[in-house]
């Protein structure tokens, strides 16, 4: 599943105590998470029932979004910070929906239905642009992320809701009192838990219950398998050669840009399908908000997980949701604990936040020096 | 002569002369709208002299190589270190100068320095101390943002951007744990923990504005700041025509070349970076003694943007900068940032000036970052 490691070639064999070194050097992230967790559950004092609750609800809440991220990582575009575009688009098709009053099942997948053309535009939006900044898609997508997030902005804020002119939204629970513009806050009533609840499961253990929210795990399985077996694909084996070398693949008769394009488009909708259930699960939305905190929430899970800007699996995915969101949970309280001031708790989930993302990315550039090296090694046959 | 406006046109480049038209288009309506004209030149000006020395901090990591500084707020928060310090100094010495005047004697040092701060000089004695203590921490800061750079060369600016958040983060916790104990800046409540904002009121407040300004009507013109602006602005480029100056400017251009001429590339990114950090530290300041308020917590999380925009704006791109570029950038940028809240607001009765700040600032940071520029590494 996993991609070939480059050094394949190398000639020369390692031993035993350069392979641990190796192998502790290509997971120091989530080692690293797995020891703060070991030391913050102690103290925050959280049963293990109400843990294994919070983390099965994360990971269904979560893991179909982080998901979304693997393509593009596969086709060597980095870490779609342009997956808010997604999620944006997710989010205009539940406003629809709850101003229509489709509920339930239908309600999201009529909501997917309608966020599917809209994130597909932006996607190819997002992939053309990225191919006219080779080297750096990152921080554009980053950028590109705030810059669309700015007409998305102008278009729920200020055109929704004018009656017969723009984009008719009727229902006065949406619409601001000045009669033109979506409210801060949406209450999602119609599709809150609709396909967590389609599948219910509770099973009780002594003196704690666990329910597990099946309806959604499916979905997220199913997105699994589609993953293995579009890596498989024609189209997919087009992406790895290109996330090796793109001037190879160029030469070898793949369409790179084209390609590239596609993984962004993919990668898009993907991210709107995984908004909506995030938010089906949260039960109300942040019109101006949600969608910003769900491209660093999902990047910074996907890193803990031990996935590097150039290689990431499934695997990656669930170990970085579960580390990422105990850290998540488990800090404030640990944090009050210790120090015993309550601000300083938030604060510092802030700093879990963007710390783990800037540590992440100074640990895969330094990694990836040291595996250059290695591989030099390896070639002098040293 | 066509030929010549085309390259004029193809130097200044479209999205340039799309903007300057258009705040001249904002300056021309204001008479229409019932805007004053005069008050909305004047507050241009001011919020150039603000933001001008936050853009310049700019200059010194795109002409090394480094790329834009995402990661200014590490600069911004050695200021504020600066800043509250010397609040905290000037709480402390007015104390003690309580003491003195009642008979109490202490050291020499310390009782020149509490007179001097209840002289007419102690604004300036003030923003001295500010400045003091920021510019080390600045330098300090500065250099170990720079072993990180140097170790990730290619991805600076991805890792820039949230070193910078996570710096803010840390001092966000800081701000509450340090144990600084003037009532004019911590929590009247809890006795511990600075507050969101603090006023420079009574200590050094427009202390550059107000030196020699201009002020008739509704117009008012902060001479000081400009001059220390003119000041700053000399010295980057005084900086960049000495011999570490232009090492540094062939390390960014083509870094191969520059090893193999001598230079020593890593030095001079660190250099570049510490002067960045440095003018980030001394540009806060600025911003912080024309406005009046010191702000912490999350307050410095997004201020490389603004700054970032400006230069871009400013004709700059991620691997050259100008003197040029940072001031028209900055006026450029301001006057939009100024002129859209009133002139929009009139005409449209609502505010769209945070959407149209959005969309103007992140689409010239996109426009840059997606130019033809040589492929790097």
């Amino acid at each position: 599943m996993t991609p070939p490691v480059k050094n394949d070639s190398a000639v020369h064999k390692f031993t035993g105590t350069e392979n641990v070194k190796h192998f502790l050097i290509s997971n120091s992230v989530p080692i690293i998470f797995i020891a703060l967790s070991a030391i913050a559950i102690p103290i925050s004092g959280f049963s293990a029932g109400y843990l294994i609750q919070e983390m099965l609800t994360r990971l269904a809440r979560n893991s179909f979004l982080v998901l979304s991220l693997l393509i593009p990582i596969m086709a060597g575009m980095g870490l779609n910070f342009g997956m808010v575009l997604g999620a944006m688009a997710g989010q205009i098709g539940l406003i629809f929906v709850t101003d229509w009053a489709v509920v339930g099942i239908p309600g999201m997948v009529l909501a997917a239905l309608i966020s599917m053309p809209i994130a597909a535009f932006l996607g190819f939006i997002c992939g053309s642009v990225l191919n006219k900044a080779k080297g750096r898609e990152m921080v554009t997508s980053y950028i590109l992320g705030f810059f669309i997030n700015g007409i998305y902005q102008f278009v729920v804020l200020y055109t929704m809701g004018i009656r017969g002119l723009h984009i008719p939204i009727t229902n006065p629970q949406l619409v601001l009192s000045r009669g033109f513009g979506i409210r801060n806050a949406i209450n999602l009533t119609g599709i809150r838990r609709a396909l967590d609840n389609a599948l219910p499961l509770t099973h009780n253990f002594g003196h704690f219950t666990i329910s597990i929210p099946l309806g959604t795990y499916v979905t997220i399985a199913a997105f699994c398998f589609f993953i293995v077996w579009f890596r498989r694909t024609k189209l997919g084996q087009d992406m790895r050669a290109i996330g090796q070398d793109m001037a190879v693949a160029g030469s070898a008769g793949i369409a790179v840009e084209r390609t590239r394009v596609i993984a962004i488009v993919i990668s898009t909708v993907l991210a709107a399908f995984g908004q909506i259930i995030f938010l089906q699960n949260i039960g109300t939305m942040n019109t101006y908000n949600s969608h910003e905190q769900t491209g660093m929430f999902s990047i910074a899970a996907l890193l803990i997980g031990g996935a590097t800007v150039s290689r990431a699996s499934i695997t990656n995915v669930f170990v970085g949701v579960t580390l990422f969101h105990m850290m998540f949970v488990v800090s404030p309280t640990a944090g009050k604990e210790l120090i015993g001031q309550a601000q300083l708790g938030e604060y510092f989930r802030v700093f879990v936040s963007y710390g783990i993302i800037a540590v992440a990315l100074v640990l895969h550039a330094w990694k990836r020096l040291q595996e250059r090296e290695r591989a030099r090694r390896g070639l002098r046959g040293e | 002569m066509s030929g010549k406006f085309e390259k004029f046109i193809s130097d200044f480049g479209w999205p340039r002369i799309i903007i300057a038209l258009f705040l001249l288009l904002l300056f021309a309506s204001t008479p229409f709208v019932g805007v004053k004209l005069d008050t909305s030149i004047s507050d241009t000006l001011v919020r150039v002299g603000m933001n001008g020395v936050l853009v310049l901090a700019m200059v010194p990591m795109v002409q090394s190589g480094c790329g834009l500084n995402f990661g200014l707020p590490l600069g911004i928060i050695a200021g504020l270190l600066g800043a509250v310090t010397s609040i905290q100094v000037a709480t402390s010495f007015d104390a003690l100068y309580q003491v003195i005047s009642s008979g109490g004697s202490v050291g020499v040092f310390a009782s020149a320095l509490s007179s001097v701060l209840q002289s007419g000089a102690r604004g300036l004695a003030l923003f001295g101390i500010a400045l003091a203590i920021a510019l080390p921490c600045a330098a300090i800061l500065g250099f170990l943002y720079a072993q990180i750079l140097n170790r990730v060369k290619g991805e600076e600016m991805m890792i820039a951007t949230y070193v910078g958040f996570s710096s803010v983060a840390v001092m966000c916790m800081a701000w509450l744990l340090l144990p600084f104990n003037s009532p004019v800046m911590v929590w009247g409540y809890g006795g511990s923990g600075l507050r969101t904002t603090i006023s420079t009121e009574g200590f050094w407040r427009h202390i550059l504005s107000d030196f020699g300004s201009i002020d008739f009507g509704n117009f008012y013109f902060p001479t000081g700041m400009f001059i220390f602006f003119a000041i700053m602005v000399c010295i980057v480029w005084a900086f960049f025509r000495t011999k570490t100056g232009t090492a540094m400017t062939a390390a960014g251009s083509n870094p191969e070349f520059a090893r193999a001429s001598g230079i020593d590339v890593n030095k001079m990114r660190t250099i570049s970076v510490m002067l960045s950090t440095v003018l980030g530290a001394v540009g806060i300041l600025v911003y912080e003694q024309s406005f009046g308020f010191i702000q912490l917590y999350m307050g410095p999380l997004y201020m490389a943007f603004p700054a970032v925009a400006a230069i871009l704006l400013g004709g700059a791109s991620v691997n050259k900068a100008t003197m040029a570029n940072v001031i028209v950038g900055t006026f450029l940028f301001q006057g939009i940032l100024t002129m859209t809240p009133s002139v929009i607001n009139s005409i449209l009765k609502s505010d769209m000036s945070e959407v149209i700040r959005i969309i103007v600032s992140n689409g010239m940071i996109l426009y840059a970052l997606t130019r033809k520029t040589r492929v790097k590494r």
